[in-house]
Protein backbone atom coordinates (compact mmCIF):
# COMPACT_ATOMS: atom_id res chain seq x y z
CA UNK A 1 0.00 0.00 0.00
CA UNK A 2 2.86 2.05 0.36
CA UNK A 3 3.74 2.28 -2.89
CA UNK A 4 1.03 3.84 -4.32
CA UNK A 5 0.85 6.38 -1.30
CA UNK A 6 3.94 7.28 -3.02
CA UNK A 7 2.17 7.06 -6.31
CA UNK A 8 -0.19 9.99 -5.05
CA UNK A 9 2.97 12.24 -3.93
CA UNK A 10 4.45 11.82 -6.94
CA UNK A 11 1.68 12.96 -8.61
CA UNK A 12 1.20 15.80 -6.53
CA UNK A 13 4.84 16.94 -7.41
CA UNK A 14 4.40 16.64 -11.25
CA UNK A 15 0.97 17.68 -11.34
CA UNK A 16 1.85 21.04 -8.98
CA UNK A 17 4.38 21.78 -11.89
CA UNK A 18 1.11 22.70 -14.31
CA UNK A 19 -0.60 25.09 -11.90
CA UNK A 20 -0.38 27.91 -14.27
CA UNK A 21 -1.98 25.50 -16.54
CA UNK A 22 -4.84 24.94 -14.41
CA UNK A 23 -5.28 27.76 -12.96
CA UNK A 24 -5.63 29.35 -16.88
CA UNK A 25 -8.00 26.49 -17.66
CA UNK A 26 -10.33 26.82 -14.83
CA UNK A 27 -10.64 30.19 -15.36
CA UNK A 28 -10.64 30.51 -19.06
CA UNK A 29 -13.71 27.70 -18.10
CA UNK A 30 -15.82 30.09 -16.76
CA UNK A 31 -16.31 32.31 -19.91
CA UNK A 32 -18.60 29.84 -21.78
CA UNK A 33 -19.96 29.17 -18.76
CA UNK A 34 -20.66 32.91 -17.76
CA UNK A 35 -21.82 33.03 -21.22
CA UNK A 36 -24.70 29.75 -21.14
CA UNK A 37 -25.67 31.19 -18.16
CA UNK A 38 -26.44 34.85 -19.78
CA UNK A 39 -28.01 33.15 -22.77
CA UNK A 40 -30.72 31.35 -20.14
CA UNK A 41 -31.02 35.00 -18.73
CA UNK A 42 -32.38 36.06 -22.28
CA UNK A 43 -34.46 33.11 -22.97
CA UNK A 44 -36.18 33.72 -19.67
CA UNK A 45 -36.74 36.98 -19.95
CA UNK A 46 -38.42 36.46 -23.15
CA UNK A 47 -41.27 34.28 -21.07
CA UNK A 48 -40.61 35.01 -17.33
CA UNK A 49 -41.82 31.11 -16.17
CA UNK A 50 -40.67 28.17 -15.71
CA UNK A 51 -38.82 26.05 -18.62
CA UNK A 52 -39.58 22.16 -17.97
CA UNK A 53 -39.65 22.38 -14.27
CA UNK A 54 -36.31 24.78 -14.38
CA UNK A 55 -37.02 28.49 -12.47
CA UNK A 56 -34.18 30.60 -13.77
CA UNK A 57 -32.33 30.57 -10.57
CA UNK A 58 -33.12 26.73 -10.60
CA UNK A 59 -31.08 26.72 -14.25
CA UNK A 60 -28.31 28.92 -12.37
CA UNK A 61 -27.59 26.93 -10.10
CA UNK A 62 -27.81 23.48 -12.27
CA UNK A 63 -24.68 25.61 -14.28
CA UNK A 64 -23.16 25.82 -10.72
CA UNK A 65 -23.34 22.38 -9.75
CA UNK A 66 -21.91 21.31 -13.23
CA UNK A 67 -19.00 23.33 -12.69
CA UNK A 68 -18.20 21.80 -9.09
CA UNK A 69 -19.10 18.31 -10.10
CA UNK A 70 -16.79 18.73 -13.02
CA UNK A 71 -13.67 19.85 -11.30
CA UNK A 72 -14.04 17.61 -9.08
CA UNK A 73 -14.25 14.36 -11.56
CA UNK A 74 -12.99 15.36 -15.03
CA UNK A 75 -10.30 13.42 -16.29
CA UNK A 76 -8.30 15.98 -18.58
CA UNK A 77 -4.56 15.19 -19.14
CA UNK A 78 -4.91 11.10 -18.08
CA UNK A 79 -5.88 9.49 -21.00
CA UNK A 80 -3.50 11.65 -23.23
CA UNK A 81 -0.23 10.34 -20.81
CA UNK A 82 -1.85 6.77 -21.14
CA UNK A 83 -1.61 6.53 -25.02
CA UNK A 84 1.63 8.42 -24.72
CA UNK A 85 3.08 5.88 -22.24
CA UNK A 86 2.35 3.05 -24.32
CA UNK A 87 2.89 4.33 -27.22
CA UNK A 88 6.65 5.23 -26.41
CA UNK A 89 7.11 2.23 -24.24
CA UNK A 90 7.15 3.87 -21.04
CA UNK A 91 4.49 0.73 -19.83
CA UNK A 92 7.71 -1.71 -20.26
CA UNK A 93 8.58 -0.44 -16.29
CA UNK A 94 5.36 -1.70 -14.78
CA UNK A 95 5.45 -5.51 -16.56
CA UNK A 96 8.63 -5.42 -14.27
CA UNK A 97 7.83 -4.01 -11.36
CA UNK A 98 5.57 -5.53 -8.63
CA UNK A 99 2.79 -2.39 -9.08
CA UNK A 100 -0.11 -2.29 -10.97
CA UNK A 101 -0.39 -0.07 -13.95
CA UNK A 102 -4.03 0.69 -13.42
CA UNK A 103 -3.57 1.29 -9.49
CA UNK A 104 -0.56 3.82 -10.46
CA UNK A 105 -2.79 5.39 -12.67
CA UNK A 106 -5.78 5.84 -10.50
CA UNK A 107 -3.49 7.35 -7.93
CA UNK A 108 -2.18 9.64 -9.90
CA UNK A 109 -5.74 11.02 -11.44
CA UNK A 110 -6.73 11.40 -7.70
CA UNK A 111 -3.89 13.93 -6.84
CA UNK A 112 -4.09 15.33 -10.02
CA UNK A 113 -8.14 15.94 -9.29
CA UNK A 114 -7.01 17.20 -5.71
CA UNK A 115 -4.09 19.69 -7.18
CA UNK A 116 -6.56 20.44 -9.98
CA UNK A 117 -9.61 21.53 -7.37
CA UNK A 118 -7.25 23.29 -4.77
CA UNK A 119 -5.69 25.51 -7.89
CA UNK A 120 -9.33 25.89 -8.97
CA UNK A 121 -10.50 27.10 -5.92
CA UNK A 122 -10.00 30.56 -6.75
CA UNK A 123 -11.59 31.39 -9.92
CA UNK A 124 -14.53 28.62 -9.42
CA UNK A 125 -14.72 30.05 -5.61
CA UNK A 126 -15.17 33.06 -6.54
CA UNK A 127 -17.60 32.26 -9.48
CA UNK A 128 -19.36 30.64 -7.17
CA UNK A 129 -19.26 33.17 -4.34
CA UNK A 130 -20.31 35.85 -7.12
CA UNK A 131 -23.28 33.68 -8.32
CA UNK A 132 -23.92 32.25 -4.46
CA UNK A 133 -27.94 33.89 -4.30
CA UNK A 134 -28.47 31.03 -7.24
CA UNK A 135 -26.57 28.18 -5.29
CA UNK A 136 -29.27 26.19 -3.36
CA UNK A 137 -28.39 23.83 -0.22
CA UNK A 138 -29.16 19.72 -1.29
CA UNK A 139 -32.89 19.07 0.15
CA UNK A 140 -31.77 16.90 3.04
CA UNK A 141 -29.01 15.08 4.47
CA UNK A 142 -29.88 12.32 2.70
CA UNK A 143 -29.35 13.94 -0.64
CA UNK A 144 -26.01 15.39 0.15
CA UNK A 145 -24.48 12.13 1.22
CA UNK A 146 -25.51 10.53 -2.02
CA UNK A 147 -24.37 13.52 -4.02
CA UNK A 148 -21.25 13.25 -2.26
CA UNK A 149 -21.21 9.25 -2.75
CA UNK A 150 -22.70 9.42 -6.14
CA UNK A 151 -19.56 12.39 -7.44
CA UNK A 152 -17.38 9.65 -6.39
CA UNK A 153 -19.30 6.98 -8.12
CA UNK A 154 -18.81 9.94 -11.47
CA UNK A 155 -15.20 10.13 -10.79
CA UNK A 156 -13.92 6.58 -11.04
CA UNK A 157 -16.34 6.31 -14.21
CA UNK A 158 -14.83 9.02 -15.72
CA UNK A 159 -11.40 7.25 -14.96
CA UNK A 160 -12.37 3.81 -16.21
CA UNK A 161 -13.81 4.67 -19.43
CA UNK A 162 -10.90 7.19 -20.40
CA UNK A 163 -8.19 4.60 -19.10
CA UNK A 164 -10.14 1.62 -21.12
CA UNK A 165 -10.21 4.10 -24.27
CA UNK A 166 -6.37 4.85 -23.75
CA UNK A 167 -5.66 1.83 -24.12
CA UNK A 168 -6.65 1.74 -27.86
CA UNK A 169 -3.48 3.05 -28.35
CA UNK A 170 -2.26 -1.12 -28.02
CA UNK A 171 -4.14 -1.18 -31.48
CA UNK A 172 -3.98 2.31 -33.01
CA UNK A 173 -0.99 4.91 -33.47
CA UNK A 174 -3.53 7.55 -33.34
CA UNK A 175 -6.01 7.60 -30.38
CA UNK A 176 -6.27 11.24 -30.08
CA UNK A 177 -9.67 11.66 -32.34
CA UNK A 178 -11.23 8.96 -30.76
CA UNK A 179 -10.77 10.48 -27.48
CA UNK A 180 -12.35 14.08 -28.71
CA UNK A 181 -14.97 11.31 -30.25
CA UNK A 182 -15.97 9.97 -26.98
CA UNK A 183 -16.03 13.27 -25.05
CA UNK A 184 -18.60 15.28 -27.60
CA UNK A 185 -21.13 12.04 -26.61
CA UNK A 186 -20.04 13.05 -22.86
CA UNK A 187 -20.29 16.97 -23.57
CA UNK A 188 -24.00 16.82 -24.64
CA UNK A 189 -25.31 13.27 -23.13
CA UNK A 190 -23.59 13.58 -19.88
CA UNK A 191 -25.28 17.51 -19.07
CA UNK A 192 -22.81 19.50 -19.63
CA UNK A 193 -24.50 21.76 -22.30
CA UNK A 194 -27.88 21.46 -20.74
CA UNK A 195 -29.61 19.78 -18.10
CA UNK A 196 -30.70 16.50 -19.76
CA UNK A 197 -34.61 16.66 -18.37
CA UNK A 198 -35.55 19.22 -20.61
CA UNK A 199 -34.82 17.44 -23.46
CA UNK A 200 -38.03 15.35 -24.57
CA UNK A 201 -38.70 12.32 -22.53
CA UNK A 202 -38.13 9.31 -25.16
CA UNK A 203 -34.44 11.08 -25.57
CA UNK A 204 -34.29 11.07 -22.04
CA UNK A 205 -35.17 7.76 -21.28
CA UNK A 206 -33.00 6.40 -24.19
CA UNK A 207 -29.73 8.24 -22.75
CA UNK A 208 -30.77 7.12 -19.32
CA UNK A 209 -29.72 3.60 -20.81
CA UNK A 210 -26.05 4.53 -21.98
CA UNK A 211 -23.53 5.28 -18.64
CA UNK A 212 -23.20 9.36 -20.17
CA UNK A 213 -25.57 10.74 -17.47
CA UNK A 214 -23.51 8.77 -15.05
CA UNK A 215 -20.51 11.35 -16.30
CA UNK A 216 -22.13 14.29 -14.63
CA UNK A 217 -25.84 14.79 -14.84
CA UNK A 218 -26.42 12.06 -12.04
CA UNK A 219 -24.83 13.62 -9.03
CA UNK A 220 -26.18 16.79 -10.21
CA UNK A 221 -29.68 15.91 -10.01
CA UNK A 222 -29.46 14.31 -6.93
CA UNK A 223 -27.91 17.66 -5.37
CA UNK A 224 -30.57 19.56 -6.20
CA UNK A 225 -33.28 16.76 -5.13
CA UNK A 226 -34.56 15.96 -8.57
CA UNK A 227 -34.06 12.23 -7.88
CA UNK A 228 -35.44 10.86 -4.46
CA UNK A 229 -36.83 7.94 -2.75
CA UNK A 230 -36.77 4.21 -4.80
CA UNK A 231 -35.53 6.30 -7.76
CA UNK A 232 -32.37 7.51 -6.26
CA UNK A 233 -31.35 4.23 -4.95
CA UNK A 234 -32.19 2.82 -8.74
CA UNK A 235 -29.45 5.39 -9.79
CA UNK A 236 -26.95 4.87 -7.93
CA UNK A 237 -27.11 0.78 -8.12
CA UNK A 238 -27.00 1.70 -11.87
CA UNK A 239 -24.13 4.37 -11.65
CA UNK A 240 -22.03 1.94 -9.38
CA UNK A 241 -22.87 -1.37 -12.36
CA UNK A 242 -21.26 1.06 -14.72
CA UNK A 243 -18.41 1.75 -12.96
CA UNK A 244 -17.62 -2.09 -11.82
CA UNK A 245 -18.54 -2.87 -15.90
CA UNK A 246 -16.03 -0.04 -17.27
CA UNK A 247 -13.46 -1.55 -14.12
CA UNK A 248 -13.69 -4.88 -15.81
CA UNK A 249 -13.70 -3.75 -19.49
CA UNK A 250 -10.63 -1.64 -18.34
CA UNK A 251 -8.84 -4.84 -16.93
CA UNK A 252 -9.73 -7.12 -20.16
CA UNK A 253 -8.76 -4.54 -22.32
CA UNK A 254 -5.31 -4.43 -20.66
CA UNK A 255 -4.97 -7.98 -20.49
CA UNK A 256 -5.91 -8.44 -24.38
CA UNK A 257 -3.72 -5.68 -25.28
CA UNK A 258 -0.16 -6.53 -23.13
CA UNK A 259 -0.47 -9.42 -25.32
CA UNK A 260 -0.15 -7.48 -28.58
CA UNK A 261 1.99 -4.92 -26.78
CA UNK A 262 6.04 -4.56 -28.63
CA UNK A 263 7.63 -2.60 -26.50
CA UNK A 264 8.70 0.07 -28.82
CA UNK A 265 11.61 2.48 -27.90
CA UNK A 266 10.67 1.22 -24.33
CA UNK B 1 10.25 53.42 -59.42
CA UNK B 2 12.42 51.39 -57.55
CA UNK B 3 10.68 51.28 -54.55
CA UNK B 4 7.53 49.83 -56.32
CA UNK B 5 9.31 46.97 -57.29
CA UNK B 6 11.07 46.42 -54.74
CA UNK B 7 7.83 45.58 -53.04
CA UNK B 8 6.29 43.16 -55.92
CA UNK B 9 9.83 41.49 -55.46
CA UNK B 10 9.21 40.83 -52.15
CA UNK B 11 6.10 39.96 -52.49
CA UNK B 12 6.50 37.60 -55.19
CA UNK B 13 9.09 35.60 -53.10
CA UNK B 14 6.92 35.09 -50.28
CA UNK B 15 4.12 33.98 -52.54
CA UNK B 16 6.88 31.06 -53.62
CA UNK B 17 7.85 30.42 -50.10
CA UNK B 18 3.98 29.92 -49.25
CA UNK B 19 3.36 27.89 -52.21
CA UNK B 20 6.21 25.55 -51.03
CA UNK B 21 4.84 25.54 -47.74
CA UNK B 22 1.27 24.67 -48.54
CA UNK B 23 2.71 21.95 -50.95
CA UNK B 24 4.38 20.24 -47.82
CA UNK B 25 1.05 20.66 -45.87
CA UNK B 26 -0.82 18.67 -48.27
CA UNK B 27 1.87 15.93 -48.99
CA UNK B 28 1.99 15.10 -45.10
CA UNK B 29 -1.38 15.36 -44.56
CA UNK B 30 -2.23 13.02 -47.14
CA UNK B 31 0.29 10.88 -45.48
CA UNK B 32 -1.93 10.45 -42.67
CA UNK B 33 -5.93 9.84 -44.59
CA UNK B 34 -7.43 8.27 -42.14
CA UNK B 35 -6.43 10.50 -39.48
CA UNK B 36 -7.58 13.56 -41.76
CA UNK B 37 -10.82 12.48 -41.92
CA UNK B 38 -10.87 11.24 -38.42
CA UNK B 39 -10.78 14.73 -37.83
CA UNK B 40 -13.17 15.73 -39.62
CA UNK B 41 -15.46 13.92 -38.23
CA UNK B 42 -14.54 15.28 -34.73
CA UNK B 43 -15.21 18.37 -35.87
CA UNK B 44 -18.30 17.67 -37.33
CA UNK B 45 -19.45 16.22 -34.29
CA UNK B 46 -18.78 19.12 -32.30
CA UNK B 47 -20.75 21.29 -34.62
CA UNK B 48 -23.42 19.08 -34.63
CA UNK B 49 -23.37 19.21 -30.93
CA UNK B 50 -23.67 23.07 -31.01
CA UNK B 51 -26.65 22.92 -32.87
CA UNK B 52 -27.97 20.55 -31.27
CA UNK B 53 -27.83 22.80 -28.46
CA UNK B 54 -29.69 25.78 -30.49
CA UNK B 55 -32.26 23.33 -31.42
CA UNK B 56 -32.62 22.33 -27.46
CA UNK B 57 -33.19 25.57 -26.03
CA UNK B 58 -35.30 26.55 -28.83
CA UNK B 59 -37.82 23.79 -27.92
CA UNK B 60 -38.63 25.72 -25.08
CA UNK B 61 -38.99 29.13 -26.64
CA UNK B 62 -39.34 30.72 -29.67
CA UNK B 63 -36.78 33.71 -29.39
CA UNK B 64 -33.23 34.87 -27.62
CA UNK B 65 -33.78 38.14 -26.95
CA UNK B 66 -34.66 39.25 -30.75
CA UNK B 67 -33.34 36.29 -32.50
CA UNK B 68 -35.14 33.81 -33.82
CA UNK B 69 -34.06 29.93 -34.30
CA UNK B 70 -32.91 29.83 -38.17
CA UNK B 71 -31.09 32.85 -37.16
CA UNK B 72 -29.21 31.76 -34.52
CA UNK B 73 -28.31 28.64 -36.83
CA UNK B 74 -27.04 30.95 -39.10
CA UNK B 75 -24.94 32.91 -37.05
CA UNK B 76 -23.46 29.40 -35.05
CA UNK B 77 -22.77 28.37 -39.48
CA UNK B 78 -20.71 31.58 -39.61
CA UNK B 79 -18.88 31.20 -36.75
CA UNK B 80 -18.22 27.98 -37.47
CA UNK B 81 -16.85 29.13 -40.63
CA UNK B 82 -14.60 31.30 -39.02
CA UNK B 83 -12.94 29.50 -36.83
CA UNK B 84 -12.62 26.71 -39.46
CA UNK B 85 -10.89 28.89 -41.98
CA UNK B 86 -8.90 30.32 -39.10
CA UNK B 87 -7.93 26.92 -37.81
CA UNK B 88 -6.61 25.94 -41.63
CA UNK B 89 -4.50 28.30 -41.85
CA UNK B 90 -3.47 29.48 -38.43
CA UNK B 91 -4.48 27.32 -35.43
CA UNK B 92 -1.29 24.85 -35.51
CA UNK B 93 1.42 27.06 -35.94
CA UNK B 94 0.10 29.29 -33.55
CA UNK B 95 0.16 26.31 -30.61
CA UNK B 96 3.12 25.04 -32.19
CA UNK B 97 4.94 28.04 -30.91
CA UNK B 98 5.87 27.06 -27.38
CA UNK B 99 7.35 23.96 -28.74
CA UNK B 100 9.71 26.17 -31.11
CA UNK B 101 10.89 27.78 -28.25
CA UNK B 102 11.03 25.07 -25.57
CA UNK B 103 12.93 22.93 -27.95
CA UNK B 104 14.97 25.89 -29.70
CA UNK B 105 14.22 25.61 -32.87
CA UNK B 106 13.22 28.71 -33.18
CA UNK B 107 16.72 29.79 -33.61
CA UNK B 108 17.06 28.24 -36.93
CA UNK B 109 13.97 30.23 -38.18
CA UNK B 110 15.32 33.65 -36.46
CA UNK B 111 18.51 32.73 -39.29
CA UNK B 112 16.52 32.23 -42.37
CA UNK B 113 15.94 35.14 -44.02
CA UNK B 114 12.22 35.77 -43.86
CA UNK B 115 9.91 37.77 -41.79
CA UNK B 116 10.25 34.86 -38.94
CA UNK B 117 6.22 35.88 -37.78
CA UNK B 118 5.64 35.22 -41.28
CA UNK B 119 7.21 31.67 -41.04
CA UNK B 120 5.92 30.41 -37.91
CA UNK B 121 2.01 31.86 -38.61
CA UNK B 122 1.80 30.03 -41.78
CA UNK B 123 4.45 27.08 -41.57
CA UNK B 124 1.65 24.71 -41.71
CA UNK B 125 -1.92 24.07 -43.47
CA UNK B 126 -4.89 22.34 -41.79
CA UNK B 127 -6.77 20.99 -44.87
CA UNK B 128 -9.51 19.54 -42.73
CA UNK B 129 -10.48 23.07 -41.93
CA UNK B 130 -11.59 24.16 -45.20
CA UNK B 131 -13.75 20.92 -45.83
CA UNK B 132 -15.56 21.58 -42.36
CA UNK B 133 -15.70 25.31 -43.14
CA UNK B 134 -17.54 23.90 -46.53
CA UNK B 135 -20.08 22.14 -44.03
CA UNK B 136 -21.05 25.21 -41.98
CA UNK B 137 -21.22 27.00 -45.53
CA UNK B 138 -24.01 24.31 -46.02
CA UNK B 139 -25.63 25.00 -42.94
CA UNK B 140 -26.17 28.73 -43.51
CA UNK B 141 -27.68 27.95 -46.81
CA UNK B 142 -30.20 25.69 -45.36
CA UNK B 143 -31.37 27.88 -42.67
CA UNK B 144 -31.03 30.90 -44.97
CA UNK B 145 -33.93 29.20 -47.47
CA UNK B 146 -35.44 28.57 -43.77
CA UNK B 147 -35.27 32.14 -43.37
CA UNK B 148 -36.94 32.91 -47.23
CA UNK B 149 -33.61 35.09 -47.27
CA UNK B 150 -31.64 35.35 -50.13
CA UNK B 151 -28.63 37.49 -49.98
CA UNK B 152 -27.62 39.96 -52.43
CA UNK B 153 -24.07 39.75 -54.51
CA UNK B 154 -22.61 42.49 -52.59
CA UNK B 155 -24.12 41.50 -49.32
CA UNK B 156 -21.84 38.11 -49.88
CA UNK B 157 -18.95 39.92 -50.72
CA UNK B 158 -19.37 41.73 -47.65
CA UNK B 159 -20.00 38.76 -45.68
CA UNK B 160 -16.54 37.36 -46.56
CA UNK B 161 -14.32 40.81 -46.02
CA UNK B 162 -16.01 40.68 -42.42
CA UNK B 163 -15.43 37.28 -41.96
CA UNK B 164 -11.77 37.76 -43.56
CA UNK B 165 -11.26 40.83 -40.28
CA UNK B 166 -13.20 37.90 -38.29
CA UNK B 167 -10.90 35.70 -38.74
CA UNK B 168 -7.12 37.94 -38.25
CA UNK B 169 -9.09 38.89 -34.87
CA UNK B 170 -8.82 35.63 -33.82
CA UNK B 171 -5.32 35.25 -35.44
CA UNK B 172 -3.70 38.22 -33.45
CA UNK B 173 -5.74 37.00 -30.22
CA UNK B 174 -3.74 33.60 -30.53
CA UNK B 175 -0.80 34.79 -31.58
CA UNK B 176 -0.66 36.75 -28.41
CA UNK B 177 -1.54 34.57 -26.13
CA UNK B 178 1.06 31.88 -27.72
CA UNK B 179 3.56 34.59 -27.66
CA UNK B 180 3.74 34.34 -23.70
CA UNK B 181 5.62 30.50 -23.84
CA UNK B 182 8.41 33.51 -24.33
CA UNK B 183 7.66 33.90 -20.60
CA UNK B 184 6.12 30.29 -19.21
CA UNK B 185 7.36 27.15 -20.68
CA UNK B 186 4.09 25.34 -20.46
CA UNK B 187 2.08 28.37 -22.55
CA UNK B 188 0.10 25.49 -24.32
CA UNK B 189 -2.81 25.23 -21.89
CA UNK B 190 -3.23 28.97 -22.44
CA UNK B 191 -3.70 28.50 -26.08
CA UNK B 192 -6.19 26.08 -25.47
CA UNK B 193 -7.84 28.34 -23.21
CA UNK B 194 -8.62 30.40 -26.17
CA UNK B 195 -10.95 27.41 -27.63
CA UNK B 196 -13.29 29.04 -24.66
CA UNK B 197 -13.93 31.95 -26.13
CA UNK B 198 -15.12 30.56 -29.72
CA UNK B 199 -18.06 29.49 -27.30
CA UNK B 200 -18.82 33.11 -27.10
CA UNK B 201 -17.90 34.26 -30.42
CA UNK B 202 -21.44 31.82 -31.87
CA UNK B 203 -23.83 33.50 -29.37
CA UNK B 204 -26.28 36.06 -30.73
CA UNK B 205 -24.71 39.81 -29.34
CA UNK B 206 -28.13 40.63 -28.53
CA UNK B 207 -28.73 37.93 -25.36
CA UNK B 208 -26.12 39.86 -23.49
CA UNK B 209 -25.97 43.28 -21.48
CA UNK B 210 -23.82 45.42 -19.00
CA UNK B 211 -19.94 44.55 -18.58
CA UNK B 212 -19.96 41.19 -20.44
CA UNK B 213 -21.37 42.42 -23.61
CA UNK B 214 -18.63 45.79 -23.68
CA UNK B 215 -15.94 43.24 -22.82
CA UNK B 216 -16.60 40.80 -25.24
CA UNK B 217 -16.81 44.00 -27.91
CA UNK B 218 -14.41 46.17 -27.16
CA UNK B 219 -11.41 44.81 -25.14
CA UNK B 220 -11.79 40.84 -26.99
CA UNK B 221 -14.15 41.56 -30.02
CA UNK B 222 -15.68 38.09 -29.60
CA UNK B 223 -19.21 39.10 -30.20
CA UNK B 224 -18.10 41.37 -33.45
CA UNK B 225 -16.26 38.10 -34.96
CA UNK B 226 -19.33 36.60 -36.02
CA UNK B 227 -22.04 38.20 -35.24
CA UNK B 228 -21.57 41.25 -37.52
CA UNK B 229 -20.99 39.11 -41.12
CA UNK B 230 -24.07 37.00 -39.91
CA UNK B 231 -26.16 40.15 -39.20
CA UNK B 232 -24.97 41.59 -42.32
CA UNK B 233 -26.40 38.86 -44.20
CA UNK B 234 -29.37 38.54 -42.02
CA UNK B 235 -30.00 42.40 -43.08
CA UNK B 236 -30.19 43.02 -39.26
CA UNK B 237 -27.45 46.25 -39.44
CA UNK B 238 -29.06 49.30 -38.88
CA UNK B 239 -25.85 51.21 -39.60
CA UNK B 240 -22.40 50.25 -40.61
CA UNK B 241 -21.29 51.36 -37.62
CA UNK B 242 -20.41 47.62 -36.33
CA UNK B 243 -18.77 46.65 -39.64
CA UNK B 244 -15.99 49.83 -39.52
CA UNK B 245 -16.04 48.45 -35.92
CA UNK B 246 -15.01 45.20 -36.62
CA UNK B 247 -12.39 46.43 -39.32
CA UNK B 248 -10.92 48.66 -36.67
CA UNK B 249 -10.46 45.67 -33.70
CA UNK B 250 -8.76 43.58 -36.51
CA UNK B 251 -6.12 46.21 -36.82
CA UNK B 252 -6.19 46.88 -33.47
CA UNK B 253 -5.80 43.28 -31.75
CA UNK B 254 -2.56 42.79 -35.21
CA UNK B 255 -0.88 46.36 -33.93
CA UNK B 256 -1.09 44.90 -30.00
CA UNK B 257 -0.41 41.58 -30.97
CA UNK B 258 2.52 42.49 -33.78
CA UNK B 259 3.85 44.82 -30.15
CA UNK B 260 3.93 42.08 -27.95
CA UNK B 261 5.87 39.97 -30.09
CA UNK B 262 8.58 42.55 -31.40
CA UNK B 263 9.05 42.78 -27.40
CA UNK B 264 8.85 39.27 -27.02
CA UNK B 265 11.21 37.83 -29.31
CA UNK B 266 14.01 40.53 -27.59
CA UNK B 267 13.70 38.74 -24.86
CA UNK B 268 14.63 35.40 -26.31
CA UNK B 269 17.98 33.87 -25.06
CA UNK B 270 17.29 30.04 -27.22
CA UNK B 271 17.05 27.20 -25.11
CA UNK B 272 19.08 24.72 -27.09
CA UNK B 273 22.27 23.32 -25.98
Amino acid sequence: MQKYWHVIKIGFENTLVYRVNFFVRAAFGLIPLLATIYLWRAVYRGQSSQIAGYSLAGMTSYYLLVTIVDTLTAVNEDDWQIAADIKDGNISQFLLKPINYLAYRLCLFFSGRIIFTAVSLVPVGCFVFFMRKYLVAPPDGTALGCFLLATLLTGLLQFFMSYTMALAAFWLLEVSTFIFIMFAFEYIAGGHLFPLNILPPAVEQALNCTPFPYLLFFPVSVYLGQVKGAALWQGLGMEAGWTLLFYLLARAVWNRGIRKYSAVGG
Amino acid sequence: MPESSNFTARLRRYAVIYHALWRNSVVREMSFKSNFLLWIVVEVLWFALQLCFIGVIYLHTDHIATWTKWEVVLLVGASHFIQQIFQAFFLTNCTQLSDLIRTGRLDFMLLLPVNTRFLISLRQVDLGGFVNAASALAVMAYAARQLHAMPSAAQILGFLLLSAAGIFIHYSLMFLLASVAFWTVRAQGIVWGYYSLFNVARLPDAAFQGFFRAFFTFAIPMLLVANVPAQLLLNRLESPGPMLLLFGMGGACFFVSELFWRFSIRRYTSASA
